[in-house]
């Protein structure tokens, strides 16, 4: 038993799949609080903990889990609040599994701490009593405009407002939440959460306005007339990459980002009850190995599909994908077609796709990304037949955003060029983070990125002239 | 939040509205669109900008009804709030001196002619005019598009007021008869394709504004995707005016079909519902 208690983890109880795969609830139930304590108690407490190493916004990890352990949730909550405004989601959607829990010492020997199933737990116990806000510092009249609130520009807010800021977070679409609200599935990430994490930062006094499209709607000059003073952009990268290959606008081809826009933003699961549609065929090709492309086949499913496969060029063992996140695909009945890649759409007459024209492919010598880059075999087409392609093959930064920066560097893929340290562009005052700057990562280093950047804006703010204008 | 101070109803279908919007007004430029939606579970649907007042902060708007959404913001009053409205969108058209530009609008598309004439008009330009409609009773704005151009054209189908016939045959006597340096469409899809099959017949350059299925009209998903000129263009982002030679009308015809089914399910579903309350209200 000892050794069980040392080096055992709980697994996360789920709802089955029969059940789940009919709606859009989440999958994951959360630890019981009895399982939650007893993990706590795993940890080894170190002295120099490596796991807080392994947390792009440096949690106090043992610190809150000792205080988890002793049954002091309250002061556990407290304690991840100090670095992390939204651990909910964290606790959801962060890969521990390459981050805090990589990192412990437990995991050399056994299984490592289950970190984020603890985070999600206390964050749901907070939820359920009901969040506070915890007291707000004298205001400073200084004002800052956040552009964007994914999750970088949340926390990079949130931050600023716990220092006494006076912040205003300006939003293109409709609802706050960036990819947690358009682009996260609801079985994944509840909205009703992300809704809470965003009254949270409110609470801190945080202004939020909607349907601001900047440089449309406004520019930054506008924002500087108004009063601003420093600026953090964080914007990500959602600008959707197609293959650019023939018929890829017949009718039935989406981009991930459309398809879970409509499924997750505008409700389209729920249509007619909401007014925005969306069409699932009978067979379902999802292009792409990673996170997106998982939530575009799961969610295909749940929309009615018959059969949904995963089209990916390398093997399962590249996909960039969550491990998690592939079986639970996996378990739900998505099938994958590996070391294929299509190299045409084909139609009917009513221009609606019937399927692709695809080519087999085997693995060659390691790219820049250290994977094995795929070589097509010739000669080797078939045909995948498919009412519906999703095609989720990563996205890049939106240009039109950019374009109206005067004088803002970007680099040659389109990225802003930023300290990564500070997040300083080579404009003074104009921070950047999240994906707009690092090309599409994750949730918490795109929160990582918004805390640093709140961090260097405060000193920004106390001496100016000696801010260094990075290079 | 934006609010409706005036409506107007222009014919049975056809209705226009001035909404309070001073960000949209302050930077709004012709050939650009806004994006609404009316309440919680409404969708997002591009609307182009007719008209403009950045001094008092309003955007005109001009909708047919042609399905649940548009009905329901028809059936807004002045005073009532559209839920989100944003923009303005989209690239605006080229304000410069072409020489004679005819314009051409077809149905609903009228209203977002104009702006384009009248911003033409002023940059110099000698503005010929082409309006149709299906019918007499779907015919709009004659006068304000007199007032913008020098000599204005009107037809209907069926010969129910102005001259009978397409805007096509007008515009094909004029390219007969004038020397015409830049025609400017927009209207429905396949009226825009005849004027630009035509136009390419008597070499005289044209633009026209596409009016493909948008979501975001950020340019984040490429829903509103079309084929211009052999290369995948976003509409929301790119235009929504481009060259209408280089545009694959076809395809967009197509692509504005994708939903046919859901959107008359959503249309029958809300009727139904409609006509159930006013039973229960004693109508």
């Amino acid at each position: 038993m000892a050794s069980d208690r040392l080096f055992g983890r709980p697994k996360m109880p789920q709802r089955p799949v029969k059940e789940r795969i009919r709606d859009f609830f989440e999958v994951p139930l959360g630890l019981p609080e009895d399982v939650a304590v007893e993990e706590a108690r795993r940890c080894l407490q170190c002295k120099k903990p490596s796991c807080v190493k392994g947390c792009p916004v440096e949690i106090d990890i043992p610190g809150f889990i000792g205080l988890l352990g002793e049954g002091r949730f309250d002061e556990a909550i407290a304690k991840i609040k100090e670095k992390n405004s939204l651990p909910a989601i964290c606790g959801r959607v962060c890969p521990q599994e390459d981050q805090c829990e990589k990192e412990c010492v437990l995991g050399k020997k056994g299984q490592p701490i289950a970190i984020g199933y603890l985070e999600r737990f206390l964050a749901d116990y907070e939820r359920e009593k009901g969040i506070t806000t915890p007291p707000l510092p004298r205001p400073i009249p200084k004002k800052v405009a956040v552009i964007g609130s994914g999750p970088a520009g949340l926390t990079c807010a949130g931050e600023l407002a716990k220092m006494g800021y006076q912040v205003t977070i300006f939003e293109a679409l409709h609802a706050p939440g960036g990819v947690l609200v358009y682009g996260i599935p609801e079985f994944r990430l509840p909205k009703a959460i992300v809704r809470q994490e965003v009254e949270y930062v409110k609470s801190l006094g945080v202004e939020i306005q909607v349907n601001m499209v900047v440089g449309k709607t406004f520019t930054l000059e506008d924002l500087r007339d108004a009063g601003y003073e420093a600026f953090f952009i964080g914007t990500g990268a959602g600008l959707p990459y197609f293959l650019n290959i023939p018929g890829e606008n017949l009718n039935g081809i989406y981009s991930a980002n459309e398809f879970l826009t409509r499924s997750n933003l505008m409700k389209a699961y729920l249509f007619p009850r909401y007014d925005t549609p969306i069409k699932v065929g009978r067979r379902v090709a999802v292009i792409g190995g990673g996170n997106v492309a998982m939530d575009a086949a799961r969610t295909a499913l749940r929309l009615g599909a018959e059969e949904v496969c995963l089209v990916y060029r390398r093997t399962k063992k590249e996909m960039p994908a969550r491990i998690e996140e592939i079986e639970r695909a996996e378990e739900e009945g998505v099938s994958c077609v590996i070391l294929t890649t299509p190299v045409r759409f084909v139609g009917n007459e009513n221009g609606w796709v019937t399927g692709m024209e695809c080519i087999q492919m085997e693995l060659g010598e390691p790219d820049e990304s250290g994977r094995r880059r795929p070589v097509p075999i010739p000669g080797s087409e078939f045909i995948i037949p498919a009412d519906t392609v999703v095609v989720a093959i990563g996205q890049g930064p939106n240009p039109l955003l950019l374009e109206t920066i005067k004088g803002l560097a970007l680099n040659k893929r389109g990225y802003i060029v930023a300290d990564p340290e500070t997040g300083a562009t080579n404009l003074r005052g104009v921070f950047a983070g999240g994906d707009i700057v690092t090309g599409a990562a994750t949730v918490i280093s795109a929160m990582g990125a918004g805390k640093r950047a709140a961090r260097a804006i405060d000193r920004f703010f106390q001496d100016p002239d000696s801010f260094p204008q990075w290079r | 939040m934006a609010k409706i101070l005036k409506k107007e109803v222009l014919t049975p279908q056809i209705k226009l509205m001035v909404v309070e919007a001073p960000w949209v007004a302050k930077r709004a430029k012709p050939g650009q669109f806004v994006i609404l939606r009316i309440n919680e579970e409404g969708e997002r649907i591009p609307l182009t900008i007719a008209d403009y007042d950045p001094a008092l902060g309003t955007v005109t708007i001009i909708f047919q009804e042609v399905g649940k959404t548009t009905m329901m913001l028809g059936e807004l009053e002045e005073g009532d709030d559209i839920l989100d409205f944003v923009g303005p969108l989209g690239r605006e058209i080229e304000e410069r001196y072409f020489g004679h530009v005819v314009c051409v609008g077809g149905g609903v598309g009228i209203a977002p002619t104009y702006p384009k004439a009248k911003t033409l008009k002023a940059c110099g330009n000698k503005v010929t005019s082409i309006i149709g409609a299906r019918t007499a009773s779907l015919l709009f704005w004659e006068e304000k598009m007199r007032s913008v151009s020098d000599v204005l054209y009107v037809t209907t189908d069926d010969g129910t007021y102005g001259e009978k016939g397409f805007v096509t045959h007008v515009l094909e006597r004029v390219l007969k008869s004038e020397k015409v340096d830049l025609v400017v469409a927009v209207g429905p899809v396949m009226m825009m394709k005849m004027v630009s099959l035509l136009t390419k017949e008597y070499g005289v350059p044209t633009l026209v504004s596409l009016n493909p299925i948008m979501v975001d009209g950020t340019g984040m998903c490429g829903c509103c995707r079309v084929t211009v000129d052999g290369k995948c263009r976003f509409t929301c982002v790119d235009g929504p005016v481009f060259d209408g030679w280089k545009v694959d009308f076809d395809e967009l015809l197509a692509r504005q079909r994708t939903y046919l089914e859901e959107e008359r399910r959503a249309l029958d579903l809300w009727l139904t519902e409609k006509a159930k309350e006013e039973v229960s209200h004693g109508f």
